[in-house]
């Protein structure tokens, strides 16, 4: 088996208004990933070239091993996607959507469907136009859960459900991947879901990946460091440092790539450190884009 | 084993320190024994909702400090060193003086006036050790 369960090398995708460049990415066996943006940024894009949903205009991409799109046939069969815009037949009941899976994937697993269908607090006899959006987002996570594939593809999949909910579904996410052979990748707007279950973290805008680590390496590299800078003193220049605000003798050093052996810098200048704080993921993020953003104009 | 960990969001401090903490408080307290296998890293992200990359830094640390012993392919048991709970103290006594520094140090006071501080604290323990007594 190979160790990366998906890998996106160069991938490009351009459209009249937007344009996706430069995508590398390498999600090892295993593990999930959180797919960072804001609206727009090419998460969707992402995800669907990776279903062959959309032909990437250059770039290879590999998921499972194989080659996308030629190879999407075989690919699928071990690949649960859910997207927003998944569409179940309204006039149908959940129990005849599963049915209808279990048709077609030898995979299904009967029992674990029935214990996801009381977690979910779904009910199967109901037909699904008659349901609401997150009883609607459930019921396919549920489609594809129950298959137990090996790559699960979720482009938002907590979006628009209540807390109960995403906490029912972060946990099977989590359970799936009891098994080490699989392999989770979804997007997400909730930075906090991505925080709590990702080991491996992207963070995508306009069209490019911005930053993609494993959450670990991800979180201890940013540090917001409280200064006390006194007047005759000048705040000495760090590399990393990617946001300075100051109001008076206390200055705010948002930073990436932050040791120990800066505060001695700091110090030999005068200047004393009364605090470091390590920073959320959606602290990190809004820095993080507001920053490229701001250097893209300049 | 049966894991019980709870991991807060409103706390500030990292997840695997969380996870960390708690283990330590596990081990100290005897529910975890000395010797005993541990849930896997993997069982133990499932069990929590998180991250494994998360778990596995928290045992990788627990490791380093000599709390629990990791063999490759056979997984995690806690350790056998009798020097264990004395030392997992220990760390918390430093990490209490490091706070006591830091708040310290935003309230402008010098090493001397935190001494005079500690004095003070003694004495009231003292003080409510020794009517706790008369009480009882």
């Amino acid at each position: 088996m190979s160790a990366l369960a998906v890998q996106f090398e160069g991938v490009g995708k351009t459209y009249p208004h937007f344009t996706l460049d430069d995508i590398n990415l390498e999600l090892p066996t295993g593990s999930i990933m959180g797919f960072i943006g804001a609206n727009g940024a090419g998460k969707s894009t992402t995800l669907r070239i990776l279903m062959g949903l959309v032909h990437q205009d250059r770039g290879a991409v590999h998921v499972l091993g194989c080659e996308m799109p030629a190879q999407q046939a075989v690919a699928k069969r071990d690949i649960g996607f859910v997207s927003e815009d998944m569409r179940l037949y309204g006039a149908a009941t959940l129990a005849w959507h599963m049915d209808f899976i279990r048709s077609i994937f030898p995979s299904w697993d009967q029992a674990y469907a029935e214990t996801l269908l009381k977690r979910f607090d779904l009910k199967a006899e109901q037909k699904l136009k008659k349901v609401s959006h997150g009883q609607r987002v459930k019921a396919a996570l549920l489609l594809a859960l129950a298959r137990r594939p090996r790559l699960l593809v979720l482009d938002e999949p907590t979006t628009g459900l209540d807390p109960v909910a995403r906490h029912e579904v972060l946990h099977a996410l989590m359970e799936a991947l009891t098994d080490e052979r699989r392999t989770i990748l979804f997007s997400s707007q909730n930075t906090l879901d991505v925080e709590q279950i990702s080991d491996q973290i992207t963070f995508i805008d306009r069209g490019r990946i911005i930053d993609s680590a494993d959450k670990e390496t991800f979180l201890e590299r940013w540090r917001r460091l409280r200064l006390d800078v006194p007047p005759a003193v000048t705040l000495p220049s760090l590399p990393g440092v990617v946001e300075t605000t100051s109001s008076g003798r206390l200055a705010v050093v948002t930073m990436n790539g932050y040791e120990p052996s800066m505060a001695e810098v700091y110090h030999a200048a005068g200047v004393t450190v009364q605090a470091v704080d390590s920073m959320t993921l959606e602290e990190i993020f809004v820095v993080n884009v507001h920053n490229r953003r701001e250097r893209s104009v300049a | 084993m049966h894991s019980d960990l709870v991991l807060s969001k409103s706390d500030g401090r990292p997840m695997y320190l969380q996870i960390m903490e708690q283990i330590k408080q596990r081990v100290a307290v005897g529910d975890w024994p000395r010797g005993e296998e541990i849930p896997s890293i993997r069982q133990l992200a499932v069990a929590l909702s998180v991250s494994v990359i998360t778990v596995k830094r928290a045992y990788l640390e627990l490791e380093r400090e000599g709390v629990i012993v990791t063999q490759h392919g056979k997984g995690s048991t806690v350790a056998t060193d009798p020097s264990l709970e004395p030392r997992l103290y220990d760390q918390e006594l430093d990490q209490h003086l490091d706070q006591a520094v830091r708040l310290g140090g935003l309230l402008g006071l010098a090493i001397e006036d935190l001494e005079s501080r500690l004095h003070d604290a003694a004495g009231r323990w003292n003080q409510s050790t020794t009517t706790e007594e008369e009480e009882s």
